[in-house]
């Protein structure tokens, strides 16, 4: 479990994969010589959020050169990166690829898309349909995309299947500045929304969010780690890209579960039992 | 209308940052390291070249008066002065003469009715984004907007005039929380306690002309535009029914003014309804 963990907040440029695959270069290499051994990316590293009609221009295939290229550099460093997956079926994924030993061992494709507001994502992408951990030799691992950890199920499958850590990348857009609060409302919201999945699922939580703009939104950055028992123990400035070291440890996990054993008395089999019943009870979902 | 909400607040020390990262970002990845923009001598302006002096360095920033023989001689005298205080350089031009040649031509001179006061605001208005954008295509710098939101919704400016711009960093800031970011940025007091206008007649105010104070129509629009308040809870705050109805009308009428113009749809795929690329596409 012990490794050292680097969150890169990058600043992607828009549909720019070329560049884009630089700055990775660039990243892996500075976080390598920081000794990193889990390097984790924002939400669409490589190809910038706001993709609109650009998404299946900018797709990759997962046997595209230059994916495997970064995943080849994962042989000594295991690394979380974003990209749109094309699949063999032409549909279009917002994908986080988890590579380790020189392959991939994972990839997540978002399940919850948000369509409301300034979001596209159900506009343009397929919506992934697995929320499995991933088995890394640094612990088991649940990744969630940016609104993947707004859905309380997500976060708590990853529980149900014993995750260690929750690596969230995150392209989340700074928002509010009408209020009394210190921070951007959606900096707030987040900050409430990770201790809490923290504390509810007794995991680390890695949050990596990116920086910089996109036709005038910008990305507000703070990413951070927060301990098991909810603690914020590391957090990147706003706004400018930052590499983002935190040694992360097994000790915490074990405390946080004695303190209290949530996980033991979670109760799956009377949820299953409940979700079954209000699934075939129209009225009481309001479906 | 007593008792209304308050006008929406505003974290300046945020607001500043995140504005300041725009103008250098936004202007700088496009290939831009000037920006040019009018002073009129009101808050909106000097606001804007507070932000625009921090983003992208004060030499790299020019300022234009433009004033007409009509405008209040305190505009220009506003004008030096903020300019002085972000310490950029400032370009006086006079637009009376194009402004009086185009007004001549359209027969407006002796015009003094509602309709002719409209016209003729929008002549000067676009005589100087002329300016604006010829000094743009001069010195390679980029136009920066300053209408505020309050403005924009309720269309409160000249479409393809002051409207104009490249990059705008104040669109999104109700006129109160301009004057609260302005204040934080340092702005004379002699703009800051100058009452808003468009300074297209002696004696105009912006309050006067749009019938209602800045307080209560920022109160009101940002209620129900960024908190989407129902009109029926909106009622319940204070709000009248005519102020609701009028309001709400003038921001409906004025959608136009904040889009592109319509294109008639007739192949697949149409620019902007389904050929959809962001502005900053490989930037």
């Amino acid at each position: 479990m012990d490794c050292l963990v680097a969150l890169c907040q990058t600043r992607p440029a828009l549909g720019d994969l070329s560049r884009n695959f630089e700055s990775h270069q660039d990243w892996i290499s500075r976080a390598k010589d920081a000794s990193a051994d889990l390097i984790i990316f924002p939400e669409l590293s490589l190809t910038g959020y706001f993709l609109k009609d650009l998404v299946p221009e900018v797709a990759l295939r997962l046997d595209d050169d230059r994916v495997q290229k970064i995943i080849a550099q994962s042989k000594d460093c295991s690394i979380l990166f974003g990209l749109v997956e094309e699949s063999d079926d032409h549909r279009y994924f917002n994908s986080a690829v988890f590579a380790e030993d020189g392959k991939i061992l994972h990839v997540h494709r978002k399940v919850f898309l948000p369509d409301y507001g300034i979001f596209e994502e159900g506009r343009h992408f397929a919506a992934g349909e697995d929320i499995g951990t991933v088995k890394s030799k640094w612990g088991n691992f649940g990744i969630l995309l940016c609104e993947d950890a707004w859905h309380a199920a997500a976060p708590w499958l990853h529980f149900l299947q014993g995750a260690d850590a929750l690596l969230i990348p995150s392209a989340s857009p700074a928002r509010g500045v009408d209020t009394d609060s210190p921070e951007l409302s959606s900096q707030k919201s987040w900050h409430i929304l990770n201790q809490s999945i923290a504390m509810f699922s007794q995991t680390w939580v890695l949050h990596c969010n990116r920086v910089g703009f996109e036709d005038g939104t910008s990305f507000w950055g703070g990413s951070s780690i927060t301990s098991p028992f909810g603690q914020v123990e590391a957090e990147a400035e706003g706004q400018e890209e930052q590499l983002l070291l935190f040694k992360m440890t097994a000790g915490p996990l074990r405390r946080a579960r004695i303190f209290s054993p949530l996980r033991r008395n979670a109760q799956p089999d009377l949820i299953r039992r409940h979700l079954a019943r209000l699934l075939k009870d129209p009225d009481a979902m309001e479906q | 209308m007593n008792d209304l909400p308050s006008p929406p607040g505003c974290n300046v020390e945020l607001a500043e940052k995140v504005l300041v990262g725009f103008l250098a970002e936004e202007c700088h990845k496009v290939g831009f390291r000037k920006a040019v923009l009018g002073l009129s001598g009101g808050i909106d302006s000097a606001l804007v070249v507070e932000l625009a002096a921090r983003a992208l360095g004060s030499e790299n920033v020019l300022a234009i008066a433009m004033p007409h023989q009509l405008s209040s001689p305190v505009s220009l005298t506003c004008a030096q002065e903020s300019a002085e205080h972000a310490g950029v350089q400032l370009e006086v031009v006079d637009i009376t003469p194009p402004a009086d040649a185009a007004i001549a031509d359209a027969e407006l001179a002796e015009d003094n009715s509602d309709r002719g006061r409209l016209r003729k605001g929008n002549i000067m208005a676009r005589i100087r984004m002329i300016t604006l954008y010829d000094r743009s295509a001069r010195d390679q710098a980029l136009v920066l907007g300053t209408s505020n939101k309050t403005e924009l919704l309720l269309g409160y400016g000249t479409i393809h005039g002051d409207m104009a711009s490249a990059v705008n960093p104040i669109g999104d800031l109700y006129k109160s929380q301009v004057v609260a970011l302005s204040k934080h940025l340092g702005v004379p007091d002699s703009i800051l306690n100058r009452p808003p206008s468009a300074d297209l007649w002696e004696g105009q105010t912006d309050e006067e002309e749009l019938g209602y104070t800045y307080d209560a129509l920022d109160a009101f629009l940002h209620g129900m535009v960024d908190r989407r308040y129902s009109k029926e809870e909106l009622r319940q705050k204070g709000f009248a029914d005519d102020f609701i109805q009028s309001v709400t009308h003038r921001v409906q009428i004025n959608q136009y003014k904040r889009r592109p113009p319509i294109i008639a749809k007739l192949a697949n795929r149409t620019i902007n309804l389904d050929y959809r690329y962001a502005r900053d596409w490989g930037a």
